[in-house]
């Protein structure tokens, strides 16, 4: 029954010029974000197909859906398209592009046309990665340890690396970009202590994708040239160290789950004080510890290494700094919960999915304790354990606020209100699908089953049923907010500047903004997240 | 909320619209210059990493295969590249002093100092090709430079092998950066000769000359680690 | 981007101490110093670095203080990977 509504329509950044060539080559950060917006969910989605894929094989404790190696290449398909091509840089590229020079109340970022260069790198990294999973995949697992990946493996190394290399750089200019703008271009009294917390936690995943990036960029090219030409750096018949590419790999990869969490803390820390009408509780505490896990997080990458092979003694300090990483993250977790604490709740759908991050991240982040201690790691690593762990911080907290961000946001990037009612459905959809999904390989782990293999015991196969019956569920969770994300493009109900009544620069233009983000440059003097001074149904002012 | 006064009316043609001033957009183009040659730190980091691991494991061996480079080439590519060095930083000078004739004889004068760069590289890749240094099947390190140092273990193939493919990775993927630098000056050249360089604009090739030092510096490192590991007789 | 310049003399002055250093360089490296042959080496690679960086690359004077972070948080992230990467290898045959 919805009808289509029609409103006099201001001059906005999605009607300012029409046609394919006014997108492809726009430098407009907003329709940017679109351009990745699309492309991103592309990519999910085929990273959950090859998820489908291995939940559907592992409903029977025999290898009888898939063989051995075509298993082995949909597992690594997963992972490196979540990896590379959504978990990495779908909060920066599409929610960050968006809101990044709206929250400082610039015009655009301070080098739009790397930006959308940016864009065009992450696209030619998906027509790689595509053809190489069309034309045979690689098995190796997304880790690509050597000397299977450099020696042994006849799949398509080189080509798959390739892909991973051109949506690094991707990710380096869109790092560079944000950290210059955050710099250079915030409005007139916009100080850096008053900056959003969303700001503070891109500004600090820049950091990491700036200094982390380029380490696998080499790696990736160490492993290609040894692959072509035997060159031996990785290679033990040859007098080299499979661990050095150990070590180089996890130099930026672990730097790089940082680089997936940090920007979803911000969307978190957005979403908790709108829907709380209260400041957040220890700003100072919650910004600075936002690039303290950028910096500590550089520091403990050979946790992934404890049962490899490495020095006990490098284990023993790799242990000791990743309870250290632990820190500045719980910081976080409580300055939420005391933002929470006697605030004027509503269970909103964005609300909703940060509610649900708070406690999925614990547990994940908790669960990573357990693994930084070196005895439990010996007993759990290489499990379903890890798995669970990765997925509760993966899935469980950066997909749930990157999606409670897409609704909060929805309304001033699009000019539309989403169904609220399908919104929470949807939010307690993928909340439930989600935790019947991994809880059971917690315990799956916990009991021994091995991550990436084909067949197990027979006696883990009730809990992996279970987790496979969650897999469907959730997938239905995610299908929801498509399907009607783009139904309120033309039949939902048109968007006020400030539907929330939430602080923020981005919520004193239109929904959506013109395509210079303000008709005049905002002077900013007020503090971030000045609910007191918002009463509930007002647009905020300057006082 | 206050509105701040509509935009000046000067207006440099440079200016791009999302900037307020010229100097915000020079300051912008710097900073992002300077964070694009942080991730080239990290870059090469990774190889000097590899590097510094098997120097250290196999240190006789390293040193026996880096005495067979050729220290007067190498020496000498050192000092056409600091030499280049010194053409980029008068090229930044003359664009700044509106020197349209003198920016270009400088920037040409960096493009020949780093193709003779590159011209001594290829002889010097030639030359181990000929001595049978090149990793792979062909490979066979003959120890005629440690003669008369009896006393010391034979050189391990493995090891030696392992030093010229840490030396073709590292000066390789110098050269590579090095052949983007001349290329980017390539271009300046012909966009100063059109005159789009004055004192009022000159970023790219400032810019530029912050790449082309950082490369330079590269070397500075590179030189001694692989061409001065051990040359006392 | 410090405005300030120097003449065109005092960059050629660089530029002869730079190539006063790779002499010394090569001359260092053919003296037996034993341990101290790489430190030395490292020693004069690290001068003709800063030299380049400051002077040439117009980080001394600089108005900007951001450039000086950013070099240093390179150089540091840089020594991170090469330290606790040793780390492991230094300590790889320890009982």
């Amino acid at each position: 029954m919805a009808s289509v509504t029609t409103i006099p329509e201001r001059d906005n950044y999605l009607t300012n010029g029409y046609g394919i060539k006014s997108w492809l080559l726009t430098t407009d950060h907003k329709r940017i974000a679109m351009l990745y917006l699309a492309s991103i969910t592309f990519f999910f989605f085929i990273g959950g197909m090859f998820a489908l894929l291995v939940r559907l094989e592992l409903l029977t404790p025999e290898g009888d859906l898939l063989q051995a190696d075509t298993y082995n290449k949909a597992f690594t398909m997963h992972g490196m398209i979540m990896v590379f091509f959504f978990l990495i840089p779908v909060v920066p590229a599409v929610l960050g592009n968006f809101l990044v020079p709206i929250m400082i109340g610039a015009k655009d970022l301070a080098f739009p046309r790397i930006n959308l260069l940016s864009w065009y790198l992450y696209i030619i990294g998906g027509i790689l990665i595509t053809h190489c999973m069309l034309t045979g995949g690689v098995d190796t697992g997304w880790t690509f340890y050597t000397p299977y990946s450099t020696a042994f493996t006849n799949t398509k190394i080189i080509e798959a690396g390739l892909a991973a290399f051109v949506a690094g750089f991707s990710s380096i200019f869109t790092g560079l970009n944000f950290i210059v703008t955050v710099h250079r271009m915030r409005a007139p009294g916009m100080t850096w202590g008053r900056l959003p917390l969303f700001i503070w936690a891109n500004y600090a995943t820049s950091i990491i994708m700036i200094l982390g990036t380029p380490v696998i960029a080499i790696t990736i090219i160490l492993v290609a040239a040894e692959r072509l030409f035997h060159l031996g750096i990785f290679d033990p018949k040859l007098g080299g160290d499979p661990l050095l590419f150990q070590h180089l790999f996890w130099f930026y990869s672990h730097p790089a789950v940082y680089i997936m969490i940090l920007p979803s803390m911000g969307v978190i820390s957005e979403i908790i004080t709108a829907f709380s009408r209260k400041r957040i509780f220890g700003y100072k505490f919650v910004a600075l510890s936002s690039i303290g896990i950028a910096i500590i997080g550089f520091l403990v990458w050979a946790h992934h290494m404890f049962v490899s092979g490495m020095s006990l003694y490098a284990a023993l300090i790799f242990s000791f700094l990743t309870y250290l990483v632990g820190v500045p993250s719980a910081i976080k977790v409580f300055n939420w919960t005391a933002t929470l604490y006697k605030g004027s709740i509503s269970y909103t759908t964005p609300m909703l999915y940060a509610l649900g991050f708070i406690g999925l991240f614990l547990i994940g982040g908790l669960t990573g304790l357990f693994l930084a201690s070196l005895g439990i790691d010996v007993h759990v690593t290489d499990t379903y354990f890890v798995v669970a762990h990765f997925h509760y911080v993966m899935v469980g907290s950066v997909l749930m606020a990157y999606l409670g961000g897409m609704h909060f946001w929805w309304p001033k990037i699009s000019g539309r209100m989403y169904p609220e009612g399908w919104g929470r459905l949807a939010a307690l959809i993928v909340f439930i699908g989600f935790n019947l999904t991994f809880f059971p390989q917690f315990v799956l782990g916990y009991l021994g089953m091995p991550r990436r293999y084909w067949q197990y015991k027979s006696e883990y196969q009730v809990l992996n049923i279970f987790s496979t019956a969650g897999a469907t569920i959730l997938g239905v969770g995610y299908v929801l907010p498509l399907i009607y994300f783009m139904w309120s493009m033309r039949y939902g109900k048109p968007a006020t500047d400030n539907p929330w009544s939430a602080a923020g620069l981005e919520w004193m233009t239109s929904s959506p903004p013109p395509t210079f983000n303000f008709d005049e440059t905002p002077v900013v003097n007020f503090e971030a997240y000045d609910y007191e001074h918002i009463k509930e149904k007002e647009v905020p002012v300057a006082h | 909320m206050h509105t701040s006064p509509a935009a000046s009316t000067e207006h440099n043609p440079a200016l791009r619209h999302h900037f307020a001033s010229v100097e915000q957009q020079k300051n912008s183009a710097s900073l992002g210059m300077w964070l694009f040659l942080v991730t080239e730190i990290m870059f090469f980091g990774g190889m000097f990493c590899a590097y510094l691991i098997y120097r250290l494991a196999h240190f006789n061996d390293f040193a026996a295969a880096s005495s067979s480079l050729n220290i007067w080439l190498g020496a000498g590519n050192t000092v056409v590249l600091l030499l280049s060095s010194l053409t980029v930083v008068l090229a930044v000078n003359s664009a700044q002093r509106g020197k349209r004739k003198l920016l270009v004889f400088y920037l040409v004068a960096t493009i020949v100092l780093g193709v003779t760069f590159l011209g001594v590289k290829a002889k010097e890749y030639h030359d181990k090709y000929v001595e049978h240094h090149i990793p792979g099947a062909d490979f066979n390190f003959k120890e005629e430079h440690t003669a008369g140092h009896d006393e010391l273990p034979p050189v391990n193939q493995q090891h030696a092998q392992m030093f010229f493919s840490l030396y073709f990775v590292m000066t390789g993927m110098h050269a590579i950066h090095m052949i983007i630098g001349v290329g980017l000056f390539a271009g300046l050249a012909v966009m100063a000769w059109k005159g789009r360089y004055d004192e009022n604009y000159n970023t790219p090739v400032e810019n530029a000359g912050l790449y082309w030092h950082f490369v330079d510096v590269v070397w500075i490192y590179l030189f001694p680690l692989l061409y001065l590991i051990s040359r006392h007789h | 981007m410090s405005e300030h310049e120097h003449s065109i003399g005092f960059y050629v002055l660089i530029l002869v101490a730079l190539l006063i250093l790779t002499g010394v360089t090569v001359f260092a490296a053919r003296v037996n110093l034993h341990a101290w042959n790489p430190v030395v080496a490292l020693a004069i690679a690290s001068l003709k670095a800063v030299l380049v960086v400051l002077f040439f690359m117009h980080v001394k004077g600089a108005s900007e203080k951001m450039t000086k972070v950013v070099i240093f948080s390179g150089i540091f992230f840089l020594l991170l990977l090469l330290t606790l990467t040793m780390a492991d290898y230094g300590t790889r045959l320890w009982t």
